[in-house]
């Protein structure tokens, strides 16, 4: 007999497991108690070893892309951003997996990994100038080996799994110096075909891709029981690679997981399922009015598991970090989102003919003539091009 | 002094307007960047705007309640107040500043800017920075109402501060808002100006609106004909007599309508086709098997049609006490809003006003609607010799895609020929 799938109902907010929390690799309890090391159901084992200076590089960015998410967040509502999707309460899924990235490893994310982009060491003005319409992004993917963000749901799964099958027939798996590709999506893009196909895909061609699913409960308003009968990452059994949950908003066991699971595709121990269990505390977007399809009390539920809190409990308890530390942190987090603020509206309106210039990357004569053609339309107007 | 107007920003790709639940902040406070400022629903979220700008809030232009176009200013606020040394530091007790506290012993006493609420908007689009006159209903809040509920009540200009909810946490339903459209709330209705010019600008609202909108729908969409009919309505006039005087109908109202509404019925059902709906988006029309049977009463909001539900059924001694109930109900403002829809012919009694008949206007949905003049002896040639004899003239307007000049013809002959002889009628086709 092989693995039994069994049949649990995933109820939000509450352990998937009865009697306690839902079965997933944990290093950082909700009330900052650190556990020496985890396993998964297939028997690996889970643990960190970092320095101080790895512990406060964690909490740092946890909190900075916190102010500067809700930064943007306010600039939406003062009409500065057309939208804006927050990450708030997915910082530790986000941070703890974005450091678990190597250089050579590419990420696809979706519309809200602006945590993994942080960590990627990309300027984070830059999805601002997307959602202020201003720019399409504006990035080097291949530099920062994050590609651009992908509104469709679920579509960068199978960009992620052609890329990662390109991976393994350009030879760079094997080893330990192996590069690996991690796609990030939601819960609900569980239920999309792309994803389904991205794990046929990745799982027969055994490509070394890490899939990580923040479920943070919520398909915009539809509850995760609307979308699955089976704990998520069950789902890649059938698939035929292992799925692993983990804490989503623990910030070491987050890394710890992906990292092993990059390091297996890198490897060539092909796919790896991560179901990051966490919470989405703000909207699905600016657009979106959580209080309609929610309850409070579930969301002081979740607040009490706060990423940030809990290892900010922990490094203070173990004297890691003191309160110098944590105040220069929040002024970092404050002069940065201020500095965010001053930029985005600095930030020039495009012009009209810039929408000839990235249509082909060596040019086209016929794109010249139309350009010239355009700009000189724009010149015959009284004032010139504007 | 550096003021910066605010405008309500698009907060939900592509809205063109929210609706300002509730200021967080009042005119002359000091505010802090990003600090949250309003509350704004719009047809997708009900969402706080922090503060653009630190500052001093210098203006509210929009109104809790009032419905704003995204780019219209909602708040200026002032970057660069004055040092806040211009706040009079030497009033005297009891004096009042030019900000309007009042000096007391510590401190310069409560602020007064919630009492400067200004009065809720009612009409127009456009964010109003003047208050409008006469209309000083002072919110209490947000009312606790969906979008589109919000949305029906404007439409049906309800304020949804005058709702009780009857939803989950007390919220605004649907029914709860057409309840209100339903009942007189004399707070609200006839609220009028009367300009410098002797012209009465009334708002279009409520009943009224709604009555304007289902007119002239109808009129410009179904091809109305009209009919008249003269008829001798002696017999009938005798047989209300002896019904009035029958032991067992002592305490029933009898009326003229009562016989009409009967004479409606029966003729309906022998031209089955007059109780119908053209269905054009369909393609089809929907021939009903139950009559719900409109009566269009006048009561102090304006014309409202509650109808008896499957009046085909009912005995003259039940239509009779329906008809009294419709009425009674009407005239209490306490018909809900299940009673006025899914009429399929209404009967509208001009006659009470001492008019003899009309052309009616079909109700939307409606393949007909007969006018019931009054009843006046008249000359009228009876075997041959002109007496004086009650007569009435019925108008009966109908839907001439659905009903030809002959159809309609012979169910008006129809409700004639009961009203001229009620017992040879039901004799023949009761």
């Amino acid at each position: 007999m092989g693995a039994t799938v069994t049949r649990a109902r995933t109820t939000r907010g509450e352990p998937a497991a009865p009697g306690g929390a839902p079965e997933m690799v944990q290093l950082l309890t909700p009330d900052g108690k650190r556990i020496d090391s985890a396993r998964d159901p297939y028997g690996t084992e889970y643990t960190v070893d970092f320095t101080d200076q790895e512990y406060h590089k964690l909490y740092h960015d946890m909190v900075v892309i916190r102010r500067l998410d809700a930064e943007a967040e306010a600039l939406q509502r003062q009409g500065e951003l057309g939208i804006w999707a927050s990450l708030r309460g997915q910082e530790a899924a986000q941070v703890g997996s974005g450091h678990a990235l190597r250089p050579q490893d590419m990420a696809f994310p979706t519309y809200r990994e602006h945590g993994v982009l942080y960590c990627r060491g990309i300027d984070p003005i830059m999805p601002l100038g997307l959602f202020r319409g201003v720019d399409q992004g504006g990035w080097d993917p291949s530099k920062f080996k994050f590609h651009m963000y992908t509104i469709v749901i679920g579509a960068q799964t199978l960009h992620a799994t052609g890329y990662a099958m390109g991976v393994a027939k350009d030879g760079k798996v094997g080893g330990d110096d192996g590069e690996a590709v991690i796609a990030y999506f939601g819960d609900g893009a569980t239920s999309q075909g792309d994803v389904n196909e991205a794990f046929v895909w990745s799982s027969v061609y055994h490509a070394p891709i890490v899939f990580f699913c923040q479920n943070n409960q919520y398909a915009i308003s539809e509850p995760i029981e609307r979308q699955t009968r089976v704990p998520l990452h069950q789902r890649a059994n059938g698939f035929g690679f292992p799925g692993i949950r983990v804490d989503g908003n623990d910030v070491l066991a987050s890394y710890a997981v992906t990292k092993a699971a990059l390091d297996q595709a890198r490897r060539g121990q092909g796919p790896t399922m991560i179901e990051a269990y966490t919470y989405r505390m703000g909207a699905h977007t600016t657009s979106d009015d959580p209080t309609r399809y929610r309850l409070a009390g579930e969301v002081e539920q979740w607040q009490a598991k706060d990423p940030i809190l809990r290892l900010r409990t922990f490094l203070a308890e173990q004297q890691i970090a003191g309160d110098d530390f944590f105040q220069q942190t929040d002024a970092e987090a404050k002069a940065a989102s201020q500095e965010l603020r001053e930029r985005v509206l600095a930030l020039p309106d495009p012009q009209p003919v810039q929408l000839f210039d990235h249509v082909y990357p060596t040019g086209s004569a016929e794109l010249d003539q139309q350009r010239a053609q355009f700009s000189a339309y724009l010149e015959s107007f009284e004032g010139g091009a504007h | 002094m550096a003021v910066h107007e605010f405008p309500l920003p698009d907060l939900g790709e592509g809205l063109t307007e929210g609706e300002i639940l509730k200021w967080l902040v009042a005119e002359g406070e000091v505010i802090e960047q990003n600090q949250p400022i309003v509350e704004v629903e719009t047809a997708k979220a009900a969402v706080e705007i922090p503060a653009k700008w630190p500052g001093k809030v210098v203006k509210i232009f929009a109104s809790e309640g009032s419905t704003v176009e995204v780019g219209s200013p909602i708040v200026s606020i002032d970057t660069e107040p004055a040092e806040p040394a211009d706040e009079p530091t030497g009033g005297k007790i009891g004096e009042t500043t030019a900000s309007g506290r009042t000096a007391v012993l510590v401190g310069y006493g409560p602020r007064t800017t919630a009492a400067k609420r200004r009065p809720r908007r009612t009409d127009g689009p456009a964010p109003v920075a003047e208050p409008a006159p006469a209309m000083a209903v002072v919110a209490a809040g947000p009312a606790l109402a969906k979008p589109p509920v919000r949305k029906l009540a404007r439409d049906l200009g309800v304020d949804l501060h005058a709702v009780t909810g009857t939803g989950p946490a007390g919220s605004i339903t649907r029914e709860d808002v057409q309840v209100i459209v339903a009942t007189p709330a004399p707070t609200t209705a006839g609220v009028a100006t009367v300009g410098p010019d002797r012209e009465q600008r009334i708002p279009v609202k409520g009943v009224r609106k709604l009555t304007a909108e289902n007119m002239t729908a109808s009129a410009f969409t179904a091809p109305h004909v009209t009919e008249f009919l003269t008829v001798d309505v002696t017999r009938a006039m005798r047989a209300l007599d002896r019904l009035r005087a029958h032991p067992e109908w002592r305490e029933v109202r009898v009326s003229p309508l009562l016989l009409a509404a009967k004479a409606v019925l029966l003729a309906l059902r022998r031209h089955p086709m007059v109780n119908s709906t053209w269905d054009g988006a369909a393609g089809e029309i929907v021939v009903k098997d139950y009559v719900n049977l409109g009566i269009a009463a006048a009561t102090e909001r304006g014309l409202i049609v509650p109808n008896i539900k499957d009046a085909g059924r009912l005995s003259l001694r039940e239509l009779a006490d329906a008809v009294t109930a419709l009425v009674q109900t009407a005239r209490t403002g306490k018909t809900t809003p299940a009673e006025m829809t899914g009429g399929t012919f209404t009967i509208t009694n001009v006659g009470v006003f001492g008019v003899d008949t009309g052309t009616p206007i079909l109700p939307p949905g409606e393949a007909a609607i007969l006018a019931f003049g009054s009843i006046r002896e008249q000359p009228w040639v009876h075997k041959g010799k002109v007496r004086p004899r009650p007569v009435t003239t019925l108008g009966l307007s109908f839907d001439h895609r659905i009903i030809d000049g002959e159809l309609g013809s012979r169910y008006l002959a129809d409700v004639g020929a009961f009203l001229s002889d009620p017992e040879a009628a039901l004799l023949a086709w009761g």
